[in-house]
């Protein structure tokens, strides 16, 4: 069923005149020639591949499901030099400023004195932490990585959609991605020039060590804090130790004494100066936060406020990434940098303000509503596939609690080519880049986590929702 | 290294070597019950079986008898036997996926690899030539997961506790077969079977893959007091006894120098090798062979213990 509602994608392969962009020439040529059996036979070594290494993902409330493989789209996202450069810097100028509004909100809050946030944004936020008001972090770094959902619509100008400020995942698909594609197509890359991105580990690795705290020693150690085997992102978790060249620990692996964090190893207790935690706030302290929580470690927010560890990301982050704060993204970057956004905002009505509530239920329909802290495409209505039931079933929930949501129009995101039953077809995508915010600079390697919605028509690119992988490719010039 | 990894690790090569132990249990009691009755004695080689791997109390609370499709599906394949081959291998791949990041990358295809193929066997049903087919899985993965130990690993800490962990459970696998044959192999005098034994030895053999290895060192026909001198006090054997403490006694003193100190697990382990270096296999038959190992197996517990003691906790 296709209906007016429906816009017409951006397609980053085609200009509209069907004449292929100048980016994607060369894979133009090289689709054409490439035999389908050789595509297809690739597509399942890849399966192979990743099956082999363990590269899966684990979907929440499918036990039968308990580690699923991601599908691999084999057909590379090409982005010329000229439209990375100006992602990039809107990148940079978006993560220095929810960093900044971070520090703010645990500091001084001119931006509240300013009525640029309104206050209850913050102060009824579940995930504002009272524990990190008037603690200094130190380079005032707050969001150490970030991962900035992009996706480009209308004339193919880049929108952000989400900012993940808390522990975004999906960077090991980026690296693996590109080994994988290295692998299978190096006749491919010795006609493009694809910058690459494998540095991203040893960027991170210098990112974590620049923001030991001051009473670590000259070469701070660092870890990952993991939940454990059973969480969905752990092959991420001890691929990045993995090449990090660090401990990869869980809670019980560590504790608290004197306020320095120490882990157990095979030699007595060793001092821990930086942890990347993958864990949430709520479970890193069962004597702070959740007290049933079995994965944290008691006293570690004592050891955190005395100066002695440095958490990455740090405590309380997750009040700048709710869907709520995204729609005053615009003004917080005028207001922190001075600058106007080179990033635009996807237009979005905050439930909560009555007109927008009003506007919201008149237009159900037509509109994307969320959850104000939701992820991963749960709890989410997409109007124009809902049927009549579940628009009356959101009407009731809009209505009942309108501050949990928020409503933005049915993107229509750009398509790239992909590998599907059919052939080769235009599908939508995303982009997840990752930045990582060290003491004295800001780092982003060329590329992210392009993520396609394989089935026909279908937006939702989320990967528990049947979406997909693909590589991204930025050329160098 | 972390202790938690280091424990995996230990454990990880004790649940690949525990499989492979089974399989081979399994392997030779499937062929000593296929010949006649006449040759294969009157003793239940299955019951023999389970109390080999050490889980009588759990087999008899399953099962109220010991039959070849009861003893295999408990010990290869059942969810009910926390030890049985494919238990063994599915917490050896959770041991390994919790400490990824010290195994190579080879160590992970095998043990990942393995995992993959162990869902080709249902265990229901299986006619006796896809069993075998099985047990022949179960011994390729413990190769190849050794191999590539063997190859891959760095020679540091994490090596060596994959090493103790296959040792110490080897060692355990070798005193259990004697625990529960200990009979068959006393000498002439006192034996308490006929000459229908010599299926016996063989099948102890059998069950840790030395027939051959016997004509080798011995040079001579299947004699009893040799085999239990083979698996006993052999150093040359390489599931004997004396080799798995020879090179405990190694990998301890490795690791005691490499961390600058030694404790318990080293002083334990030493003492064993000195008193397996010291004895004969007439002053064991004199003092009793199945007291000698029934303070083995006591003994060959409380070194693990201590190693768990010193590095794992």
């Amino acid at each position: 069923m296709t209906s007016k509602l429906e816009p017409v994608a951006f397609d980053e392969m085609h200009a509209p005149d069907g004449s292929v962009r100048s980016a994607y020439v060369a894979l133009a040529n090289w689709l054409d020639q490439v035999p389908k059996d050789v595509l297809d036979y690739r597509r399942r070594e890849a399966e192979y591949i990743f099956r082999r290494i363990g590269i899966t993902f684990a979907v929440h409330g499918q036990a039968e499901a308990q580690e699923r493989l991601i599908p691999f789209d084999i057909i590379p996202r090409i982005l010329a030099a000229k439209e990375w450069s100006r992602l990039a810097r809107g990148l940079e100028q978006r993560v220095k400023a929810l960093n900044a509004y971070i520090c703010d909100i645990y500091g001084k809050r001119d931006s509240l004195r300013a009525a640029v946030v309104p206050e209850e944004l913050v102060y009824r936020n579940p995930v504002f932490r009272p524990e990190m008001n008037g603690h200094k972090v130190p380079h005032d770094v707050y969001v150490h990585i970030a991962g900035i959902d992009v996706v480009r619509i209308d004339s193919g100008d880049f929108y952000v959609l989400e900012d993940n400020t808390r522990t975004p995942s999906g960077v090991s698909y980026m690296l693996e991605n590109r080994e994988i594609m290295l692998r299978l197509f190096p006749e491919l890359f010795s006609n493009h020039r694809v910058a690459p991105v494998e540095s991203y580990t040893d960027e991170l690795l210098a990112t974590m060590k620049s923001v030991a705290p001051a009473t670590a020693p000259g070469d701070p150690t660092v870890v990952i804090l993991t939940p454990g085997i059973y969480n969905s992102a752990y092959y991420e978790h001890s691929f990045l130790a993995d090449k990090l060249g660090v401990e990869l620990v869980e809670g019980r692996d560590l504790f608290v004494k004197g306020n320095v964090v120490y882990m157990r190893t095979t030699e007595g207790p060793k001092r821990v100066d930086v942890i990347y935690r993958r864990i949430d706030d709520d479970f890193l302290d069962p004597l702070v936060f959740r007290p049933d929580s079995l994965l944290g470690v008691p006293g570690l927010m004592s050891a955190y406020q005395a100066g002695q560890v440095t958490l990455a990301n740090a405590v309380g982050t997750g009040v700048a990434d709710d869907k709520a704060v995204y729609s005053y993204m615009p003004q917080i970057v005028k207001f922190f940098l001075g600058e106007e956004p080179i990033l635009k905002n996807v237009r979005t009505w905050r439930c909560r303000e009555p007109e927008h509530l009003k506007y919201v239920l008149e237009h159900l329909a037509e509109l994307v509503v969320k959850e104000v802290h939701g992820s991963g495409g749960y709890g989410m209505l997409i109007g124009p596939k809902a049927d009549a039931k579940t628009l009356e079933l959101f009407r009731e929930k809009l209505k009942q609690d309108p501050a949990n949501f928020i409503a933005q129009p049915t993107l229509a995101l750009s398509t790239c080519p992909s590998m599907v039953e059919e052939g080769i077809a235009p599908r939508h995508v995303d982009l997840r880049p990752f930045v990582l915010m060290g003491s004295d600079r800001v780092c982003i390697v060329p590329g992210g986590l392009s993520r396609v919605a394989l089935t026909k028509g279908s937006l939702v690119v989320n990967s528990s929702q049947g979406g997909g992988i693909k590589d991204t490719w930025v050329l160098d010039r | 290294m972390l202790s938690r990894a280091a424990d995996n690790i230990f454990w990880l090569s004790r649940n690949i070597e525990r499989a492979d132990a089974l399989a081979r249990i399994l392997d030779a009691t499937h062929r000593l019950t296929a010949l006649p009755q006449a040759s294969a004695g009157t003793t239940n080689e299955w019951q023999s079986a389970v109390a080999t791997a050490g889980c009588v109390t759990a087999f008899q609370a399953a099962y109220d008898e010991a039959n070849e499709r009861t003893v295999t599906e408990f010990l290869a394949f059942s969810p009910a036997n926390p030890a049985s081959i494919r238990n063994c291998l599915e917490t050896a791949r959770s041991n390994a996926r919790a400490v990824r990041t010290a195994l190579t990358g080879e160590m992970w295809d095998v043990i990942n690899g393995a995992w993959h193929r162990l869902k080709n066997f249902d265990g229901r049903n299986m006619t006796r030539e896809e069993f075998a087919r099985f047990l022949a899985f179960v011994k390729e993965a413990s190769l190849a997961f050794d191999g590539s130990a063997f190859r891959t690993m760095l020679r540091n800490d994490a090596y060596w506790f994959s090493r103790l962990g296959f040792l110490i459970e080897r060692a355990d696998a070798t005193a259990r077969i004697l625990d529960v044959k200990y009979h068959v192999l006393l000498p002439a005098k006192e034996r308490v079977g006929g000459p229908l034994d010599y299926f016996q030895w063989t099948s102890i053999l059998r069950s840790v893959s030395a027939r051959t290895s016997y004509h080798w060192v011995y040079r001579e026909s299947v004699k009893p007091w040799l085999v239990a001198d083979l698996l006993i006090l052999n150093r040359q054997m390489p599931r004997s006894l004396a080799s798995c403490y020879e090179n405990m006694s190694r990998y301890l003193d490795d690791l005691a120098q490499f961390y600058g100190r030694q404790g318990n697990s080293q002083r334990l382990a030493r003492a064993m090798l000195t008193r397996l270096d010291n004895s004969t296999m007439e002053e064991i038959f004199q003092s009793g062979l199945h007291e000698f190992i029934g303070s083995f197996i006591a003994e060959n517990n409380r070194i693990g213990g201590a190693i768990a003691e010193q590095y794992l906790v």
